[in-house]
């Protein structure tokens, strides 16, 4: 057309053309729209109405409720109690530092508690639930319900949540249950573990028996807005319990052997002499399993871990200890094995010669003439020295192992650790050098090499007690066959359960140790040096550096059914130990008359564990408030920090060069059972030394 | 014929457009009935009241003779400009960005009206440039500036959605008015090369983040890009005869935001299915057919311009909307006609519809082809 002047019609024909342009331009955008329409609707309909019904209807998982633990009468050792509770999806939330503002004001949270919970909503995997409180009531709970639609990200329910009865009692005996952890997740892949107010087994049984312990979630189908309003139930499926465990223990033994350690730390195992149940398992300090299970907060934290008593131990299974004095029954039995005849005695002036050194005896009076019953029950060093010279190491390291010393037990625990029996071969092959006399020395007084765990002494007092060859239980089953003979003579155990008794109720060096009920005890006092004479005397002077203190027991002496043993550490010697020992046992025989004593007792200390830690915890929350320096650890670090603790105190890390000196067996001072750990000023002098006859 | 047993008056009205339009507005309000959760009262009733006023001043729009609305365009394009600066400094003061005038009966918003505006004050800018001058620069200067200052303060405010609405129309405007083809292949590719550039420099980060996501929604998908899927989802699974009328889960349990303003085409689609959808695509047809026509039909090259220009406005507000909610566009803030609840844009819509009545009126006064 080119340069045709523009007029009037043109324009209208170029208006006519351009208008057919624009309605094609409108029907093919129409054509487009609904071809998209279509693809949307028909084509992937399939696909989005399985996006919209996931939308619509929200599966929530109820978590299962945990097995009960048990103890051989069928009493809760750790339970489940319904409770109201709050969580926090991180993820979900918008405006955290509002929402949690919100939340301390309804729920009233010390502002510690605040900083914990901020910590760990830092710290959380979006997915993962953050608990804000538990165990609320119903008026506190309703009000977060009420507030919902302005705080999304929180959920509250109603649930279960673990509940250990006896609290710090059975801390590690049974373990605790915590919120799984990222690692626990990436292992397991199951959405349960994300479900708010799950928890799973972290440590001892809790965890052994996960699995058994845990049950099957149920669920509950509803309907729900995207803010996460529930429109309406859809349905829900119940939840299926998890299977119980019952255990060998004893409730009220545990708690009364956990209350009774006192302030001191130590360890005490009581076990059934004849089928190797274990009755009780202690370690004090502990920690309490119920807020371990909550998620521990940055004071509790503190408070354990600057604790010199380590309550995070396990003592039972993971202290070490030389045995001291314990192993003389022990090594009586390997000299009678091998055919000494028990008569035989030997002259002890305080001190044996072995060519040119004098080894002395831990009374350097010395103990005149002695036999193996008044070895054993005056503790005499000089015999053991004297026999094992002729007797061999080779032959005492045989009977340690086959009573149970350097060896690990079937437990459902990780990690014990077991300990060392020495020998010439073990030396030759450890340290490359040869065994000389003062190893001997060393081994037959329970020093230098020989360490052992609180649950090894248990099972050598069951096995000389018995005859038996019982391997510690913890699972009840009342069908079990009978453990097997030892084969030992019956009257070589005897003279041993003689010269026991006697360490008791005669002239040994545990008078006190007697029952005050009409049950004859038998036992052996050990006391285990920690740092030498030239550092301090193990009696008094800084905690840390004091004896450890030891007693093995079985009652009746006569037809033994329990077996006990009792190791305090640091407790100045065995005179911190066997009176413990002896209102446990009483306890088994006469609860009235055991608790009557351990009253008085807490009455000195500043009320039973529980009133005692929350004390303690005022103490550490009045101090440091929300400024507690340490921030909570989190699960994988609060499991390394507990595995830090569970290392063994002691092992021995240089050859040894010299023999230890040992230590006075009967007590010196005053009773030591009412002075409170590190403080060495005694509180009560009513139990006075009682002059133990024939010294 | 039994046209001749109905009344004049009303066998007068432009029932072409007039049912469509009530089938449209009738269909909203159940609709809306329904993303109300079954309520009437809350937005149904308010939009059916809505559009009855606005079809009142439509009528009366359509009365007014050419004379009026060519005397006034020049005025309220002003009036709207002064506006629109005024929006622009309460907009400043109050520290943020303000769109509308509270008029304390209802809120204006500027803009909105901006856009039947641009189309009326270009097609008189067209109508009094002398036919000879159309294919020179001075056809395209006064046009540029009558356009670059309206989008220029609607882009201010910031309102991507309103300017390029503006935009469009005056676009369309000028091309029909019969500017050269080549400046407008010209202007398309200077688009093609300045669009990536004003992307990273001239949008808010808001508008940024829209176009990203849009074109990758499930990059953020609580986030932005949450509108966009589930109003897909919506869509998708309404499948070809829906889901039943108020048994959209997709609206009722709120995860479809927006669900009876911008997004109301996809309750609608979840309950009613495809079936639905082509329905409103076909009556949204007619509508614009029946624009098409009257335009073709006006008297004069003021009316002809002033009826094409207010229908692909209309068009361009479905359009939008219709691709934003399936997908194909990013999300801006544009309601769907007729059927989204809202005053403002029922309003402009309104008197779009008015305008071109009016011109139908025009045209049957005067035969064409004596101008």
């Amino acid at each position: 057309m080119g340069k045709l002047p523009v007029t009037s019609a043109v324009l209208t024909n170029r208006f006519e053309r351009r208008t057919f342009v624009l309605g094609a331009l409108q029907g093919g955008v129409g054509l487009m729209l609904a071809t998209r329409l279509g693809y949307l609707a028909v084509a992937q309909n399939e696909k989005y109405q399985a996006a919209s019904e996931s939308n619509r209807v929200n599966l929530t998982l109820i978590p299962p409720r945990r097995g009960w633990v048990l103890d051989r009468f069928g009493k809760a050792l750790a339970s489940n109690r319904a409770d109201f509770r709050v969580d926090i999806i991180p993820d979900r939330v918008v405006d955290r530092d509002r929402t949690m503002e919100t939340l301390a004001g309804l729920l009233s949270l010390p502002p510690d508690k605040v900083r914990d919970i901020r910590d760990k909503l830092d710290k959380a995997r979006g997915f993962q639930p953050v608990e804000v409180a538990a165990s609320l009531d119903w008026e506190r709970y309703a009000s977060v319900t009420v507030r919902l639609p302005e705080l999304p990200g929180v959920i509250p329910q109603q649930g279960f949540s673990r509940f250990y009865p006896t609290g710090a009692a059975v801390g590690h005996l049974v373990g605790y249950v915590g919120a799984a952890s990222a690692e626990d997740y990436e292992k397991e892949r199951n959405p349960l573990l994300v479900t708010p107010g799950f928890k799973i087994g972290k440590d001892g049984l809790e965890k052994h028996f996960e699995t058994r312990l845990r049950g099957v979630p149920g669920a509950r189908r509803v309907e729900a807005t995207a803010s996460g309003r529930i429109v309406r139930d859809l349905g829900t499926r119940e939840d299926v319990p998890g299977k119980p465990i019952q255990l060998t223990i004893n409730a009220g033994l545990q708690d009364y052997a956990a209350r009774r350690v006192g302030l001191e730390s130590g360890s005490v195992v009581v076990m059934d002499c004849e089928t190797g149940d274990i009755l009780a398992m202690a370690s004090m300090p502990s920690f309490d399993p119920n807020s371990f299970s909550d998620g521990i907060g940055r004071i509790e934290w503190k408070m354990l871990s600057e604790d010199d008593h380590v309550p995070l131990r396990n003592k039972v299974l993971r202290g070490l200890y030389p045995p001291g004095s314990t192993v003389k029954p022990m090594i009586a039995m390997s000299f009678l094995e091998a055919g000494l005849d028990p008569s035989a005695s030997v002259g002890c002036g305080g001190g044996l010669r072995v060519g040119n050194r004098v080894f002395h005896c831990w009374n350097r009076r010395g103990h005149g003439t002695v036999d193996m019953a008044k070895a054993i029950y005056q503790s005499c060093d000089v015999y053991f020295y004297h026999f094992a010279q002729k007797i061999g190491m080779d032959t005492i390291a045989k009977m340690a192992r086959r009573l149970g010393m350097g060896q690990e037990f079937p437990m459902p625990y990780p990690g014990q650790s077991y300990g060392t029996v020495p020998d010439p071969a073990w030396k030759k092959k450890k340290y490359d050098k040869e065994w000389a006399v003062y190893d001997t020395v060393n081994a037959t007084i329970g020093q230098g090499y020989m360490l052992s765990n609180p649950l090894q002494q248990a099972v050598m007092a069951s096995r000389i007690a018995s005859g038996r060859e019982v391997m510690p239980r913890l699972l009840l089953d009342r069908n079990a066959p009978q453990p097997k003979s030892m084969g030992f003579r019956q009257d070589h155990l005897d003279y041993i359960h003689a010269a026991m008794s006697e360490v008791v109720n005669g002239r040994g060096t545990a008078g006190r140790a007697k029952l005050p009920v009409d049950v004859l005890m038998a036992g052996k006092t050990g006391t285990a040096q920690v740092v030498g004479l030239n550092v301090a005397n193990g009696k008094s002077g800084q905690w840390k550096y004091r004896d450890h203190g030891h007693f093995i027991a079985f009652a009746p002496f006569d037809k033994p059914k329990y077996a006990c043993a009792v190791v305090i550490e640091h407790g100045g010697g065995s005179g911190a130990a066997y009176p413990i020992a002896r209102d446990v046992m009483t306890y088994i025989f006469d609860q009235a008359k055991a608790m009557e004593v351990l009253e008085g007792f807490e009455a000195q200390w500043g009320g039973n564990v529980q009133q005692r830690m929350a004390s303690r915890y005022n103490v550490f929350a009045a101090k440091y408030g929300a400024s507690a320096p340490k921030p909570v650890p989190d699960d994988a670090e609060l499991a390394e920090q507990a595995e830090e603790g569970r290392k063994p105190a002691e092992a021995p890390a240089t050859v040894q060069t010299d023999a230890a000196a040992p230590r006075p067996e009967p007590e010196q001072v005053p009773s030591r059972e009412t002075a409170p750990g590190p403080s060495p000023t005694a509180s009560s002098g009513a139990a006075a030394p009682a002059a133990t006859g024939g010294q | 014929m039994p046209r001749a047993y109905v009344p004049a008056t009303i066998a007068r009205q432009p029932w072409g457009v007039l049912l469509p339009l009530m089938a449209l507005v009738g269909f909203g309000a159940a609709v809306l009935d329904s993303a109300a959760g079954g309520r009437f009262d809350v937005w149904a009733f308010s939009h059916v009241m809505r559009f009855c006023v606005f079809l009142v001043m439509a009528m009366v729009i359509a009365r007014l003779p050419q004379d009026l609305f060519r005397k006034m365009a020049l005025p309220a394009y002003g009036v709207l400009c002064a506006l629109l600066v005024l929006v622009e400094l309460i907009g400043g003061m109050g520290g943020g960005s303000q769109r509308w005038l509270n008029l304390g009966f209802m809120t204006l918003q500027p803009s909105e009206l901006m856009k039947p505006g641009i189309v009326l004050v270009l097609a008189w800018f067209y109508s009094v440039l002398p036919v000879g001058e159309t294919q020179s620069w001075r056809a395209l200067g006064p046009a540029a500036v009558l356009l670059g200052i309206p989008a220029g303060l609607v882009m201010l405010q910031p309102d991507l959605g309103t300017g390029l609405a503006i935009t469009f129309g005056a676009v369309v405007v000028m091309f029909m008015a019969g500017l050269p083809l080549r400046w407008f292949l010209g202007a398309g590719a200077a688009a093609l090369v300045i669009a990536p550039l004003a992307f990273f420099t001239l949008l808010h980060e808001y508008q940024r983040n829209r176009v990203l996501v849009f074109l990758d929604p499930e990059s953020d998908p609580l986030g932005t890009g949450y509108h966009i899927t589930q109003s897909k989802i919506a869509i998708g699974s309404g499948g070809f005869i829906g889901k039943g009328f108020g048994n959209g889960s997709q609206s009722h349990l709120n995860y479809l935001p927006e669900s009876h303003t911008d997004f109301v085409f996809s309750t609608m689609a979840e309950e009613w299915g495809m079936v639905g959808g082509l329905f409103v695509l076909v009556v949204f047809g007619l509508i614009f057919r029946w624009g098409l026509k009257v335009a073709l039909a006006a008297p004069d090259r003021f009316s002809r311009l002033l009826a094409i220009g207010m229908t692909m406005t209309i068009f361009f507000y479905m359009c939008i909307n219709l691709m934003m909610v399936m997908g194909l566009a990013p999300v801006v803030g544009i309601p769907l006609p007729w059927m989204s609840h809202g005053g403002s844009s029922m309003m402009t819509n309104m008197i779009c519809v008015g305008t071109i009545m009016a011109v139908e009126r025009w045209s049957r006064s005067a035969p064409k082809g004596l101008s």
